[in-house]
């Protein structure tokens, strides 16, 4: 159920900007795959190409062109809803809905998918909330708000109710940003938990982080400001972080950028 | 893997991304079909006129592009369409009103919208005579607002700087609250206390122990109703002066009060005079406050502290109801010029505001 | 003290910092500004205390019970008046014009937010703005020459039809009736909740509305995911302003209603009267007794105007709060 994911050319714009430029870049499946970069570089708006998340603000569009598994989800005759149901999304601040209990929050993409059996729900929701090592933390209050949990509870809260429509792609924009370090350890030991089942990709600004979870790290730089963002080099994480062929990418990360 | 599935949907398996879409035509072939079904009923079975039919082919539409698009796309993609077209007709049906007041302020008011009009009053004008205008009213209005604006800008304006620059704590809180509770006072109780108030209480006592009605006394009713309005719109405008500008006066030793006359307000000004401008457009609409305390008057009264003053929207009121048949085109001409005004000043201080924020 | 209160350098030199004034033009100001905010509640309270002030003696000579009694004729002798008839008019009209606006505002403050393009939605918010600077008086004539016809047609038609439902029975004339006060006011509450509502829909943060879209969902389902759920405070509030509104609109009801004082729930036969049009209309015949009387049905419109915007004003500060500490 983990698929892979091919970018050819993709080109993103904001308006008359454009802030990714010909993007090209292949994402196994069942790995976790890491996108850093400076601010600004990028990595977001491509990661956020991927699920057609992008062109929900006005004015934004993409070109060239996403497959997953050889199917092209910019054609024309796709359903965007459809895309976005394969490809799940975890964004930076937590963001569960604040006017739904936890159970309600878990379960909230099946309900849309029009799943209403209780029984069905219920076991769905144990499943996720299990899978995003949150189960035995809210299992008893599982009809209290969602936005009473803690913040790192929270995102694994969120990371659920993307899971439990099971998709086939994870995309995470800086999940941990918000957090305090245990959420994030937490965090990043789910997706190694996750990865067995899913293809993950996450965008960090966070090196140590980047070295510690993924199998792949693609790294995003702009030149200029104003100029768009593109791809300077996408290896093994190993590779990467020990011997990286371009230049920009070691002094991005031995610190040296800029 | 998961066992979990339901007939709409199943976890874990590719959901189908390509989706037939309904095309066009479709559509259109069920408008028509919805069409012609309204048409057959309503004329056929004689049940109602063209209004009806429309309604009906609406109505028809709706149960059939759902029928469509959930045979061919699904029942949520269904529903989606149904409702954004159901949220774009909401939209459109508010436009019918509006566009029907336009066309017939325009039309009707055209027909009296002539140099008489603007030249006379209705003094000594009988129910049999086609002339007579509304001058008197115009100079009522003009009066009435001009004496509301002059009463009600510095107070507004003091009470929010008061509510800004000075206010802390539940005092505060308190006036704003009923500031905002204040905006939505009926401008007939705002008549009825002026009425209360000045023409029963404080008239008699210039007057020979008699009430009176006034021109003032409309201005007065007519302040009650802007003071609100002019105090949220200043506030508001008070709170975007950035902090630092403040600051940077008391730094250099200015005191307080002349820091706000001369830095804040001067840099709050055009957002300031939007706001008064906005709530002298409501002022200059209302009829019941000015037909409670000016009492109305068909020949024209400079002077807005002595006797009956009319206004442009008490005219309107007044003609609208009288038997006359030359009464109704008055009416209307004087509407038009009243929407005019308002229009005008609205619209001039939206545009107003519009450059002010693009400037800032 | 970090009040600059401190206003010109000390007449005498030698060291000494200028010692504060005690009465200078700051507080000469600072009191000015008090007194200005304070008019407000002074006003709020001499309203109730005028209108008091001269509804007593009207209702002292009342000899029927002003809660109870239906008609109003508070210049014969005795006088006989009361509020029920009228109340009940105020009460049906407000209730038919938020029915009507209500659903259709809400589409529109929804269309503006979150359907058309950001250009379209601008102006068009912009055409709305004017419906709201349109007069009452300027609706109520338009009400009683043009939209009296479709709503006369309309009601005959509903008579022919639905007779036996107790709204729309009666053997006519139809028109001038409570559902032509109903739909102009309709009209005239529109724009307070498009504009309200509108506002608070745009308000929805926009991390919550990507929960939603990234799970799949619809535009539509995403608004009821979480748009409606988020704006629901705001949303009654608006509506509540709305009301206000409805039941304190005197000139347009003033030239619409057929002024019948009953108690009734026929909507569309000529007749009824509301509060605030049985002020305007009755104000001109009215002697002394009558004047009372119509301020003391005028002091229960503002009761009942101040209860409901006060009400709502609660609700959109404690939303403000709510939304302020979740930022």
């Amino acid at each position: 159920m983990a698929k892979r994911v091919e970018a050819t050319g993709v080109t993103a714009y904001y308006g008359s900007f454009k802030a990714i430029d010909d993007i090209n870049l292949n994402v196994e499946p069942k790995s976790v795959t890491a996108l850093i970069g400076p601010s600004g570089c990028g990595k977001s708006t491509f990661l956020r190409t991927i699920n057609r998340m992008h062109e929900v603000l006005p004015g934004a569009r993409v070109e060239g062109r996403l497959t997953v598994d050889d199917e092209d989800i910019y054609a024309k005759d796709v359903d965007v809803t459809a895309v976005r149901r394969m490809i799940g999304m975890v964004f930076q601040r937590p963001n569960p809905f604040p006017t739904m209990s936890i159970f309600d929050n878990v379960v909230a993409g099946l309900r849309l998918n029009g799943v209403r059996r209780k029984s069905v729900l219920q076991e769905a929701a144990e499943k996720a909330l299990v899978s995003a090592n949150l189960w035995d933390e809210v299992k008893d209050r599982l009809g209290k708000p969602g936005a009473g949990l803690s913040g790192g509870q929270q995102q694994r809260l969120c990371i659920a109710r993307t899971i439990a429509v099971e998709p086939q792609v994870v995309l995470m924009d800086e999940p941990c940003s918000a957090l305090d370090p245990i959420s994030t350890l937490a965090i990043e030991d789910l997706m190694f938990k996750l990865k067995d089942s899913y293809t993950i990709i996450i965008v960090t600004h966070n090196m140590q982080q980047a070295a510690r979870v993924s199998d792949r790290t693609a790294f995003f730089t702009i030149d200029r400001t104003g100029d768009p963002g593109r791809l300077v080099e996408y290896d093994t994480t190993q590779k990467m972080f020990s011997s990286p062929s371009e230049k920009k990418t070691e002094d991005y990360i031995t610190g040296r950028f800029g | 893997m998961s066992t979990v599935t339901s007939p709409s949907f199943a976890p874990g398996q590719d959901p189908m991304l390509r989706r037939r879409r309904t095309p066009l035509v479709a559509l259109v072939g069920v408008a028509a079909v919805a069409l012609g079904v309204a048409a057959a009923v309503c004329y056929g079975a004689g049940i109602g006129g063209w209004v009806l039919m429309l309604v009906m082919a609406a109505f028809l539409y709706l149960v059939g592009a759902f029928a469509v698009v959930n045979r061919i796309e699904g029942r949520r993609a269904a529903r989606d369409r149904t409702w954004s077209t159901l949220i774009a007709s909401a939209f459109i049906l508010a436009l019918v009103p509006l566009v029907s007041v336009v066309w017939t302020l325009i039309s009707k008011g055209a027909e009296r919208f002539d140099a008489n009009f603007f030249s006379t009053s209705l003094n000594n004008i009988g129910a049999r005579d086609p002339d007579g205008g509304a001058v008197h009213a115009i100079i009522g209005t003009l009066e009435q607002v001009a004496i509301a604006a002059a009463i009600t800008i510095p107070l507004g304006v003091a009470a929010a700087i008061y509510i800004v620059e000075y206010g802390r704590g539940k005092f505060t809180t308190l006036i704003r609250f009923f500031v905002d509770v204040m905006t939505g006072i009926p401008s007939i109780v705002a008549g009825l206390f002026i009425l209360s108030f000045w023409v029963l209480l404080v008239s008699p006592i210039y007057n020979n122990g008699q009430p009176q009605f006034s021109g003032f006394a409309a201005a007065l009713a007519l302040s009650v109703l802007m003071l609100p309005t002019i105090v949220r719109s200043t506030e508001e405008m008070l709170r975007l002066v950035p902090a630092p500008l403040r600051e940077g006066a008391y730094a250099l030793g200015v005191p307080k009060w002349k820091t706000i006359l001369r830095v804040v307000i001067p840099t709050a000004l055009p957002g300031i005079i939007t706001g008064i401008m906005l709530s002298i457009a409501r002022a200059a609409g209302e009829t019941a406050p000015v037909l409670l305390v000016a009492g109305g008057t068909a020949a024209v009264n400079i002077n807005p502290f002595n006797n009956n003053q009319s206004s442009l929207s008490l005219f309107v009121f007044q003609q609208a109801s009288d038997a006359s048949r030359f009464a109704p085109p008055r009416a209307w001409t004087a509407a038009l010029t009243l929407v005019a005004l308002v229009l005008i000043l609205t619209v001039v201080a939206k545009l107003f505001a519009r450059r002010n924020r693009i400037s800032r | 003290m970090s009040d600059p209160g401190v206003d010109t350098p000390a007449p005498s030199g030698g060291g000494q910092l200028p010692r504060r004034k005690g009465f200078g033009a700051e507080t000469v100001f600072r009191t000015g500004t008090l007194a200005a905010g304070t008019l407000v509640l002074v006003i709020i309270v001499a309203i109730t205390a005028f209108l008091i002030n001269e509804a007593v003696p009207a209702l002292r000579a009342d000899t029927a019970n002003f809660i109870t009694e239906t008609e109003w004729f508070p210049n014969q002798t005795p006088p006989v008046f009361g509020i029920a008839a009228i109340a009940w008019g105020t009460l049906v009209t407000s209730v038919i014009a938020l029915v009507v606006a209500v659903p259709i505002a809400l589409g529109i403050a929804l269309y503006l937010s979150h359907y058309a393009h950001r250009r379209v939605a601008t102006t068009f918010g912009f055409l709305i703005d004017l419906l709201a600077a349109v007069p009452s008086v300027v609706f109520g004539l338009w009400g009683f020459t043009v939209f009296i016809r479709p709503v006369r047609t309309f009601s005959i038609w509903l008579n022919d039809y639905f007779s036996w439902l107790p709204f729309f029975g009666g053997d006519g004339p139809f028109g001038r009736s409570f559902l032509l006060g109903g739909l102009v006011l309709a009209i005239m509450v529109l724009p307070i909740i498009t504009s309200l509502s509108r506002e608070v829909f745009l308000q929805t943060p926009v991390p919550d509305q990507e929960a939603a879209l990234s799970l799949g969902a619809t535009r539509w389902e995403m608004i009821r995911t979480s748009v409606l759920p988020y704006g629901r405070a705001g949303v009654i509030a608006s509506i509540m302003l709305g009301l206000g509104r409805a039941l304190g609109e005197t000139i347009a009801l003033a030239l619409t209603l057929g002024f019948i004082n009953e108690i009734t729930f026929n909507i569309i036969e000529n007749g009824g009267n509301s509060i605030a049009a049985n002020i305007a209309n009755g104000f001109g015949e009215a002697g002394e007794i009558g004047r009372g009387a119509l301020i003391a049905s005028g002091l229960v419109l503002f009761a009942i105007t101040l209860v409901v915007n006060m009400a709502a004003r609660v609700i959109i500060y404690r939303r403000r709060e709510f939304t302020e500490s979740a930022a």
